[in-house]
């Protein structure tokens, strides 16, 4: 009942092929984007700003990168953390060393930089597949971070290999507050997705699809497979060391390569893998579920505590929050193994049917 | 059909409550507040724990035994960071904004963490207290006003093994070989530039030798140690790292008493893990080990007495101990802003005013019950780290034994180079070192 297109009729080919068909999802969309660019700027606290939706919103881009790439172009990656660590360390590095530089230039050509990695790192893709293929990302992520911490020019000669991230000045504006900062990491990442959105529809998209599901098919109809394979890389590593950049500079402010390590990989596979492979929605809703699920279940667990006065010491907390949350990944996978974004999706279906399923 | 509703059931449950996940917190008005970000859980859980449980016993401490400080009652909160950067900014953003007056102090506890909330201190008005850990360079205080790397920096550490090896050898490291074995992460490579000037001023041969996080595979580095020969390894591990070096050393037969850790691999979870492997094995300490201190005695007494205590097992630790002494500096902190500001809870400025003039002398030492389980301490705008002094112990019979007197390493070394590293990163930022008022 609520989401019945009934009357809605397309008068061209441009209308019918747009990105949100549907009228109400039209709506949907322009509310949720309301809410994100005026209503959480203007009401939300700071510490929902810097603590929960600025990371957010960067791992989302991260878990996008890792979607164009695994999801959709079937190529398994490992390395997702380390291209995010060349993108933050290259903008840190041409704000540093090329003076007058915009920031936003140095964002770009930190993707730029952490997208020819990705080539150099995919070019194996043409040989190896699946597992292997994410034994070979493996060498990405434990080579790059290795690399930053012993070159010491990379950090600028850092004793511990730590990069600071410069101010973000953006036409005499300083991005220095909260608010500032999450307006313009939203800008950014709502601009990436809506790209990637029209990526994964063009002809580009399509072969990596068709890769995806057989590449020997895909070759049989004229689909340069390594061509296909390393835009993916490209795009892919792009969109991480976007992310990192962002990481760095609008998040932490000081990062250790370190910090950029297979746990992170890990769990921005995680976000894609419980999010939904091959959507772009679902990365968000896997970012989400993965960044606040344990924030949230830690305040609950630690309120419950003093509510009831269970007297838990903060060890048996953190670790029946670790618990918790690990029974909650399984449970959505057993439930919709294709992810929250199908259940999303199962969920407008029976919308349109409501109250009168078949 | 079923499933599914009760799939967006629990999914709209989880949603509503992360909209309301923020609540007000326990805390009672009128308390001095504070934000500890600990870990317990994870590869390094067990070291958070002992330090962690040590601190929330002083602080029941205060409020059992002398009713606060000055009678303000202290008050906290525990959030787990996982020793996770990310997480711990998170919990830093949690609790900053508790009660009227913050956070009081934080104790990051993670070299990581700390580079995360360093450049977030000032801007919050938060005090970093790292103890024996974080960035060396804050030690300046001009350059660095929120952060104080208190008792004693990686550089003090590193030149204070350098000594203490010295002494071992009667005085001359001239053609000796030297090895460090170090953790591969930040916290690893901050000891590298000061023992590098170090091998060019005494004359010893330096290899580093990294091992990846979190290191309990060890083989092949203390195979090419065993083919170096080097008189001396330094240990600069972390977690289980610490116990793997000990127990292949004795594997590939390097003598353990020619092995030296630093305070971070100088716990008795290094050694217990090791178990005979680790005899003989020295570590740098920034605080004694036992429970021979009225301090630990009051906390028996009072906290555990009562039933309050964390963890009894843990109590007179390395870890614990040092928690005892870190939860001890920012209640004198607090005290000591008290003496200025009036006898009502510090906020962030107050306390950092009141670290940057801690004066701990000997005598109060004895006062508070610590005797010589930390050595004295005075700080200043100049000089955010205090002593600098280190205490060398002996892994002995199943317990650590002083093998030496509180001592120090070059001090005038690692000054000059902390200065011209914190001028760089004043440089970078572009501002101009000052010290602060008031």
């Amino acid at each position: 009942m609520f989401y019945r297109e009934a009357g809605q009729f397309k008068t061209s080919y441009a209308a019918d092929q747009g990105l949100l068909p549907i009228r109400q999802d039209r709506y949907g969309m322009a509310v949720l984007l309301a809410i994100a660019f005026v209503g959480l700027p203007l009401f939300a606290s700071d510490y929902w700003l810097t603590a929960i939706l600025i990371p957010f919103l960067v791992f989302s881009l991260a878990a996008l990168g890792l979607n164009i790439l695994t999801g959709y172009a079937g190529q398994l990656s490992l390395g997702t953390a380390a291209f995010m660590a060349v993108g933050a360390v290259a903008a840190y590095n041409f704000e540093l060393r090329v003076p007058g530089m915009p920031v936003l230039l140095s964002f770009v050509l930190g993707g730029l930089t952490a997208a020819l990695v990705g080539i150099l790192f995919g070019l194996p893709s043409l040989r190896i597949k699946g597992f292997y293929l994410a034994v070979a990302t493996l060498a990405a992520q434990f080579f790059i971070p290795w690399l930053i911490t012993k070159v010491g020019w990379f950090s600028n000669h850092s004793a511990s290999g730590v990069i600071t991230a410069q101010p973000i000045e953006i036409l005499g504006m300083a991005f220095d507050t909260p608010t500032r900062k999450y307006v313009l990491v939203l800008s950014i990442v709502a601009l990436l997705a809506l790209a990637a959105k029209n990526l994964v529809r063009s002809r580009i998209g399509r072969a990596w699809m068709a890769v995806r599901d057989m590449d020997v098919a895909a070759e049989v109809i004229g689909i340069r497979i390594l061509r296909t394979k390393l835009i993916a890389f490209a795009v892919s590593s792009f969109y991480c060391g976007i992310a990192g950049a962002l990481y760095a500079f609008a998040y932490l402010g000081s990062v250790e390569p370190d910090g950029f390590n297979l746990d992170l990989s890990f769990r921005i596979l995680f976000m894609v893998i419980v999010g939904g492979v091959a959507s772009i929605m679902g990365s968000f809703l896997g970012a989400a579920f993965i960044t606040l699920v344990p924030i949230f279940l830690e305040v609950l667990l630690t309120e419950a505590n003093t509510a009831f006065n269970l007297n838990l010491g903060p060890g048996v907390t953190s670790m029946s929050q670790l618990l918790v949350f690990g029974g909650l990944i399984i449970f959505f996978l057993i439930v919709e193994p294709h992810g929250l974004a199908r259940l999303w999706q199962i969920a407008k279906e029976k919308l349109r049917l409501w109250p009168f399923p078949h | 059909m079923k499933v599914w509703t009760k799939t967006m059931a629990a999914l709209l449950a989880v949603a509503g409550g992360l909209a309301l996940a923020i609540p007000a917190g326990a805390q009672q008005a009128g308390t001095q507040f504070m934000g500890i970000l600990g870990y317990r859980v994870g590869p390094y859980g067990a070291n958070g724990a002992a330090f962690f449980t040590g601190m929330i016993d002083y602080l029941n401490l205060v409020n059992e035994r002398d009713g606060g400080i000055n009678g303000i009652k202290l008050s906290w909160e525990e959030c787990e960071t996982e020793y996770n950067n990310a997480k711990g900014v998170e919990c830093y953003e949690r609790l900053k904004t508790r009660t009227a007056t913050g956070p009081t102090a934080i104790h990051p506890m993670s070299t990581g963490i700390t580079y995360g909330l360093i450049d977030k201190a000032p801007t919050d008005k938060i005090p970093l207290i790292t103890l024996g850990y974080g960035r060396t360079d804050a030690t300046d205080g001009r350059v660095f006003p929120w952060v104080f790397p208190i008792l004693s920096n990686y550089w003090d550490g590193a030149t204070g093994i350098v000594k203490f090896i010295d002494d071992q050898e009667k005085g001359s490291l001239k053609g000796k070989k030297i090895v460090l074995l170090y953790h591969d992460s930040a916290y690893g490579k901050e000891p590298q530039p000061v023992l590098e000037a170090e091998a060019a001023k005494l004359g010893f041969e330096l290899r580093m030798i990294p091992v990846p996080h979190p290191g309990n595979e060890q083989q092949s580095q203390w195979l090419q140690i065993r083919q170096y020969k080097p008189d001396w390894v330094i240990l600069w591990g972390w977690g289980v790292m610490s116990a793997t070096a000990l127990s292949t050393a004795q594997k590939v037969g390097y003598p353990r008493d020619k092995v030296v850790g630093i305070w971070w691999a100088g716990s008795e979870i290094d050694t217990e893990a090791a178990g005979p492997a680790a005899e003989g094995y020295y570590a740098a300490s920034l605080n004694l080990a036992g429970k021979d201190f009225p301090v630990v005695k009051d906390i028996e007494k009072f906290v555990y007495g009562k039933g309050k205590g964390g963890d009894p097992k843990l109590v007179g630790t390395v870890l614990w101990n040092r928690g005892l002494a870190a939860a001890m500096i920012t209640v004198e902190a607090v005290r000591t802003a008290q003496g200025k500001f009036g006898k009502k809870p510090m906020n962030g400025e107050q306390t950092r005013w009141g670290i940057e003039n801690l004066n701990i002398d000997q005598k109060r030492l004895e006062q508070l019950g610590f005797g010589t389980m930390v050595p004295p301490l005075k700080l200043s705008c100049n000089d955010h780290g205090g002593s600098g002094l280190v205490r060398f112990q002996k892994w002995e019979g199943g317990k650590w034994v002083p093998a030496s007197d509180w001592m120090s390493g070059d001090r005038a070394l690692v000054r000059k180079m902390v200065e011209d590293s914190a001028d760089k990163y004043a440089k970078e930022k572009g501002f101009t070192p000052g010290c602060m008022k008031g």
